[in-house]
């Protein structure tokens, strides 16, 4: 990291770190909430910016990591590191699968095959009631006490929430700065070249497509303790869509991106339901305006500007 | 790829509910709401769309605002409650034959169903207008080279397809009802079909739309927990092993 980029980044770690103490409960769960979808779109934009497949699916191992933690959390009482791990085991192990079917499928046929895969975890999220608890969803995830600290507050609760946030942006960096990560931008740009330099174009895919999947269960693990209830909303089709909007509105292919997009859209939405009840309609408008406005994001528009 | 094609099936729903309850007609409630939601594809083709040619994640996504947008609107013009079009009395009666009450209503669907598939079929494989699409499908910049009217052909085609889809809105408005959500539960059903047939393949739509049928009736009577599992890991499964689906061409 260069140091005209450390400064900027050191400050923004600092100001996460001591800032959450002066915070009033309702902006410090909305900042909570920031970071756990910045999580999620991060993971899919190691799909969508960094390897160029975009996903209609995405919300598939994030539900799947919520419902993994909601259902050995309320039946079997399992402490908070076994959820975890499960969960994000049980993400990744998904997108292991899926992976399998869907990466030989290219463009709008890529993005098919992740929505009927995504379809088929909303099919199961929302029907097999006797694992799911079905539409009712599944509530009364207890918050865990970890080294001796209830995580039942919302304060300690963000700082493991910006704990696995800072894990999972460096573990993240350093899978797009690796060799592997430029890689990945290569098959992005010209994936023909790469297969004629030697490369192993699905391989590579399917790691990504992993990886993607193990961090969104990571997001989606995070939101059940959040949220202490997880339904088949969580793996809507709607969820997956929203996702993509995070990433494209802040600029694909960068981590700050989704990041910054995270933040717009879930501030967007919260204030926005406060204030009035339109706020879907006004969403709506917001999808429209960021396809239509900029293109390449907010990042890809400041950065327009600059030149 | 268009999201708010369930939006157009749940608008047409709606605007044929309200012409059928001012002008107590069934045909005029067929004929406005497949019209008007016809003209709302029209402009979102004209004005948003077609700047968006094979890119197919911001479809996806301005798509999917549009079909937020249409939600929300329906919601507040016509509120939360689910209804139904009061259909014509000579359909809404039953008759025996044999063991089986048999639905005239249904029997009127499977025939509206029927004489669209006939018609549109007619048109694209036996009219001029017909062979321009298809030619077009294949390759847009040789049938623009040969003189035709790309841009024109694609926002009637897409017109037609709103038409479409609203028109079996209003049609299942009196059979389903027609209510908030329905949007987004008739959205994934159209997209199985479409998929297991195969793009732009017409008889994969028909073969396609009775495996949908067959296997979400079997599968919610058979197996109620899995049903939906039933329906999309088959869909999932023919697009891994035939990523055109059944009839598609490449």
């Amino acid at each position: 990291m260069t140091a005209r980029r450390a400064i900027p980044f050191s400050a923004c770690a600092a100001l996460l770190l001591a800032v959450p103490p002066f915070l009033p409960p309702y902006p410090l769960t909305l900042l909570t909430q920031i970071l756990i979808f910045a999580i999620f779109a991060m993971s899919l934009d190691l799909l969508l910016g960094y390897t160029g497949l975009a996903s209609l699916g995405h919300a598939a191992y994030f539900g799947i990591a919520a419902y993994a933690v909601a259902i050995l959390a309320t039946r079997s009482q399992a402490s908070f590191w076994v959820c975890l791990l499960a969960a994000v085991f049980a993400a990744t192990a998904v997108a292991a699968v899926f992976g399998f079917v869907a990466i030989r499928a290219v463009g709008v046929y890529f993005l098919m095959i992740t929505l009927a895969l995504g379809m088929v975890v909303w099919g199961l999220a929302f029907r097999w009631v006797s694992v799911t608890m079905g539409d009712n969803g599944i509530s009364g995830i207890a918050r865990p006490t970890l080294f001796g600290v209830s995580l039942a507050s919302p304060l300690p609760f963000h700082y493991l929430s910006l704990a696995v946030f800072f894990v999972a942006f460096a573990l993240l960096w350093l899978v797009v700065r690796s060799p592997f990560g430029l890689s990945l931008q290569g098959i992005r740009e010209t994936e023909r070249r790469m297969r004629a330099l030697g490369y192993d174009v699905w391989l590579h895919k399917y790691l990504a497509f992993v990886l993607a999947g193990g961090f969104a269960g990571l997001a989606g693990a995070l939101w059940a303790y959040y949220d202490g209830f997880v339904s088949p909303v969580e793996v809507h089709l709607v969820t997956s869509v929203e996702t993509l909007l995070m990433v494209a509105l802040g600029g694909p292919g960068t981590l700050f991106g989704p990041i910054l997009g995270a933040a717009v859209i879930v501030l967007f939405k919260n204030l926005l339901s406060i204030y009035t009840k339109r706020w879907l309609l006004i969403l709506g408008l917001v999808y429209i305006g960021v396809i239509v406005l900029t293109p390449k994001g907010i990042l890809g528009a400041l950065r327009g500007a600059r030149r | 790829m268009n999201l708010a094609h369930g939006s157009y099936f749940l608008l047409g729903g709606y605007v044929g509910l309200t012409t059928a309850a001012r002008t107590k007609s069934f045909a005029l409630a067929l004929l406005s709401g497949s019209l008007a939601v016809a003209l709302i594809g029209l402009g979102m083709e004209r004005f948003f769309l077609r700047r968006l040619t094979r890119q197919s994640l911001p479809q996806v996504l301005l798509t999917m605002g549009f079909a937020l947008v249409f939600q929300d609107l329906a919601l507040l013009v016509w509120g939360g409650d689910p209804y139904n079009i009061a259909v014509p009395a000579f359909l809404a009666q039953s008759v025996q034959a044999g063991p089986v009450f048999v639905n005239f209503y249904r029997l009127f669907i499977i025939g509206v169903a029927f004489a669209v598939g006939v018609v549109l079929w007619l048109f694209l494989e036996r009219t001029r207008a017909g062979a321009s699409i298809r030619a077009t499908v294949d390759d847009a910049e040789m049938a623009q080279g040969v003189g035709i009217n790309v841009p024109l052909l694609s926002a009637g085609v897409f017109a037609l397809g709103a038409f479409l889809a609203a028109l079996g809105g209003v049609v299942g408005a009196g059979f389903i009802g027609v209510y908030p959500g329905l949007d987004f539960e008739v959205l994934p059903y159209a997209f199985v079909v479409v998929i297991i047939g195969g793009l732009g393949s017409f008889h994969g739509v028909v073969v396609g739309s009775l495996v949908v049928g067959l296997l979400d009736n079997f599968g919610k009577a058979l197996f109620p927990e899995l049903s939906y599992f039933t329906l999309f890991a088959p869909m999932a499964l023919i697009l891994a092993l035939k990523p055109t689906g059944l009839f598609g061409k490449r």
